[in-house]
């Protein structure tokens, strides 16, 4: 009959089978091998080529020159600097500098971003319409381009100190900066800030306690009034015991320039207001998705349990949208970090400008100054993710 | 009988006043604007903000500001507004940068090509959409390196070396399983051609690009403006889209040690800032390189971006590829998929679209984010406007100002263009019930 040699009922050959070609392990081990090759034969060269490459141009190596004598001004420092201090202490300065516009940055940037975003969900056609005019011109233009509008185009284009433009509360904004009065702290201002200290933590041991009491005989404690009061009074009080010891230092104009109070510099001024602008719209965004996330079903029930609307939002809404928000949130932070590097482009000494811009003009050792900056954005981005990912497995929800 | 009603109703009732009005303009205004004190505080908030912000800025741009004149003259006074004759003036270097006026011919080919390949390629509906790819991503990337370049490129030896082993090992690699006598050779012949396909195209590039055409050669540090503001751009979202995809895949893959290098990749570039990318970039790899091998200034920041969006890219997808559940994976493990099958027919297809959005997001922060090349002496369209203030013949108080919003908006443009685009395509996609 017509049928073949092999016959249907026999079994195909066991040696195509058992290959060592389509055993997974050692297909694993095959393409893993290729990769490190690979990996590595790029490693070396790069290697190799650098070593030659430095040796010609005589380029030194190593961290030696952190302790030499930089000889530049810094035109912001927050610990004590001069031309005479090592490159070392001029990185500590930059990498400060990167530090202070970064967190305050990062605080403004959740305040104005909380409230857009909240504007975006409001009942009120006209505010979510300013909402979404901010969020959408100003998340569509590159940061960079915003920094050169504010310090270029409003900052640099200001009347000089004797035009001062005052802003209230002694605050003045000129070519040169924006002027602050300073607190003096006069004699016995110690127990103010010691009144003021004593507050933080009664508030924290009232919180507490508060819930405890509650958690046990259901019986309520207004802490809010009392932790308002307790902030606000303490220090207040101490303030007139001491006997008025905080004085403020207005900036005044004495011949061509403003004399006392704090000046900041406009490059800061530029730099703060470019960042928390534009990371508050993205901020924006995100809260408004994280409240969107929270379904409809929570709200309905909770009123349905008899809960009050306020108590509503504070209880079932915002703690579930939290959830949904801090992860963004977090990422948004590390990455207004990061956009503070652009600083270098208008002239604010933060690390990148400080550290990667003069330092590396002045020595010419270019792998270590880049790496170095390199590893000081890296350990901030990796402590970041390390703290997300236990944040995220600390209130993920548990599902059976 | 009428007696045993109680009650009769001898005059009509009372008319009841009419509803509020809750359609017409009327009552949208009531119901969005006025519902309550709270509500309409708010209003009239929003109404005093829009007051102060919106008609200063449109004195500033429109009714004050100055669209004719040739030097700074024009915009110097006490109430000027925006000086739209600078950007006038200014405008073609806005476009070209630098390159040389008789040849910009040939940059406006290549835009029009651009646009002849792109909107074609967004319209859903129009027909040919891999001829259109193709035409896209190897025909138009060849013609407009010649164009803009002006062709005629050495392509050294090395490179044809480097090819022909490339050519070998993929071979070698496609042939294993018959030399080893695993399968009969004849059952690797179609894989082994198919296998040559793109070095095939590589060679016939190479050879494509050292034709004379007698075209000048225009070097890249004479290109700027939105020519390069484009370029890199294009270049970026062309080459992070496959090497972010692979890198997710290396991140999700089963081999340990792959996945490590893919983790070590992907966290070290999205964890430092791009500019110190591109100080990377411009100022190291040329230490990294063999003393005879120099890469152009363009191409330098090319790699870093390139890198830099890539590794955003692999974080996109992989959300994507975690997002599939397991029974899609195991569905085609049972029909006896290989891995690369697996991915490419059935895992891929439904990823990406489940991350269309995350992807163009990461393109408009690509976009956005080529405006630092200029930190390392690039001059992109954001570039050629900051060199252009620097112009004493028209330095004026409001010159900056006028600059930026104009560079402002042309990025806007684009930036809100895509984010919209993009919804149109998720919506299209959508086929969740509705």
């Amino acid at each position: 009959m017509a049928v073949h040699d092999d016959g249907a009922g026999a079994a195909p050959a066991p040696a195509r089978r058992n290959s060592i070609i389509y055993d997974p392990k050692a297909r694993g081990l095959f393409f893993q091998t290729l990769v490190v090759l690979g990996v590595g034969f790029f490693l070396y060269e790069a290697a190799s080529n650098a070593i030659a490459n430095l040796q010609r141009q005589n380029i030194a190596s190593g961290f030696g020159f952190l302790d030499e004598t930089a000889g530049f001004e810094i035109s912001q420092t927050l610990i004590a600097y001069s031309p005479t201090s090592t490159y070392g202490r001029a990185f500590v300065v930059g990498l400060l500098n990167t530090l202070l516009v970064a967190v305050v940055g990062i605080a403004l940037a959740t305040v104005v971003g909380f409230i857009v975003g909240v504007m975006r969900l409001s009942k009120n056609w006209l505010i979510r319409q300013i909402a979404t005019a901010y969020v959408e011109v100003i998340r569509n233009v590159p940061l960079l381009l915003q920094l050169f509008f504010w310090y270029f185009a409003v900052l640099k284009q200001l009347p000089g100190p004797r035009q001062s433009i005052p802003l209230g509360f002694g605050t003045s904004l000129n070519i040169r900066g924006l002027y602050i009065p300073a607190p003096v702290l006069g004699p016995g201002s110690g127990l103010v800030i010691a009144a003021f200290v004593v507050a933080v933590v009664g508030i924290v041991v009232l919180a507490r306690w508060a819930k405890r009491r509650q958690m046990a005989t259901g019986e309520r404690f207004p802490v809010l009034p009392v932790s308002v009061a307790l902030f606000v009074g303490l220090p207040l009080l101490a303030y007139f015991v001491a006997g008025r010891p905080i004085t403020f230092e207005i900036p005044e104009l004495q011949g061509f320039n403003l004399q006392g109070g704090v000046q900041i510099i406009p490059e800061f001024v530029a730099l703060l207001l470019g960042l928390a602008m534009y990371t508050a719209a993205f901020i924006a965004e995100i809260v408004r998705a994280g409240i969107l996330a929270v379904s409809k079903g929570q709200t309905e029930a909770a009123h349905a349990l008899g809960i009050k609307p306020g108590t509503t939002l504070w209880l079932v809404i915002i703690p579930q949208a939290m959830r949904v928000i801090i992860p963004p949130l977090t990422s948004q932070y590390l990455n207004l970090t990061k956009n503070s590097s652009l600083a270098v482009a208008i002239g604010y000494p933060d690390l990148v400008s400080v550290f990667a811009g003069t330092v590396l003009n002045q020595t010419g050792q270019a792998v270590e100054v880049i790496s170095l900056t390199m590893l000081v954005y890296l350990v901030i981005s990796l402590l970041t993710s390390a703290f997300m990912n236990w944040f995220n497995a600390h209130v993920a929800l548990v599902e059976r | 009988m009428a007696s045993s009603v109680a009650y009769v109703r001898t005059e009509p009732a009372a008319t009841l006043p009419p509803p509020i009005r809750v359609g017409g303009v009327v009552g949208w205004i009531r119901e969005n604007l006025f519902s309550g004190l709270g509500n309409t505080v708010l209003t009239l908030l929003a109404l005093y903000v829009i007051w102060v912000t919106v008609p200063p800025i449109i004195e500033f741009l429109f009714v004050d500001a100055v669209w004719e004149g040739s030097d700074r003259e024009a915009c110097v006074g006490p109430n000027v507004g925006a000086c739209w004759a600078f950007v006038e003036a200014r405008f073609p270097q806005y476009i070209y940068g630098r390159y040389p006026i008789e040849e910009r011919w040939r940059v406006d080919i290549v835009f029009a090509l651009l646009a002849i390949g792109l909107i074609p390629m967004a319209i859903p509906r129009a027909p040919f959409k891999r001829a259109n790819a193709v035409f896209l991503l190897v025909v138009l990337p060849v013609v407009s390196l010649i164009l803009l370049n002006g062709g005629d490129f050495d392509v050294w030896l090395s490179w044809w070396i480097m090819l022909a082993v490339g050519l070998a090992i993929a071979e070698a690699i496609v042939f294993l399983p018959a030399l080893l006598g695993a399968v009969p050779f004849s059952d690797r012949l179609r894989p082994a051609l198919v296998a040559m396909v793109p070095f095939a195209v590589l060679a016939a590039v190479f050879v494509v690009l050292s034709i004379d055409f007698g075209l000048m050669e225009v070097e890249t540090a004479l290109w700027g403006g939105l020519l390069v503001t484009l370029v890199v751009a294009l270049c970026g979202i062309a080459a992070s889209l496959p090497i972010g995809i692979l890198l997710a895949l290396g991140r999700r893959s089963d081999l340990p040690l792959v996945r490590l290098f893919s983790v070590i990749f992907i966290e070290f570039w999205r964890g430092v800032p791009l500019i110190t990318i591109l100080f990377m970039s411009s100022v190291m790899l040329p230490l990294f390189l063999p003393d005879d091998v120099s890469f152009d200034k363009l191409l330098r920041a090319l790699i870093g971006v390139a890198m830099f969006a890539s590794a955003y890219m692999a974080e996109v997808v992989r959300g994507g590829l975690q997002a599939m559940p397991k029974g899609q994976y195991e569905g085609a493990d049972a029909l006896g998929l290989g891995h690369w099958q697996k991915m490419q027919l059935i895992i891929l297809p439904q990823a990406l679209k489940h991350v269309i959005p995350g992807i163009v997001n990461t393109f408009i922060g690509l976009f956005k984010d080529t405006s630092l090349i200029l930190i390392v002496g690039l001059f992109d369209l954001l570039g050629m406007v900051k060199l252009s203030l620097v112009d004493p013949k028209w330095a004026s108080p409001v010159t900056p100002a006028t600059g930026y919003i104009f560079a402002g908006f042309v990025f806007w443009l684009f930036c809100f263009g895509m984010s919209r685009y993009s919804i149109f395509i998720e919506r299209r996609l959508d086929r969740s019930g509705r």
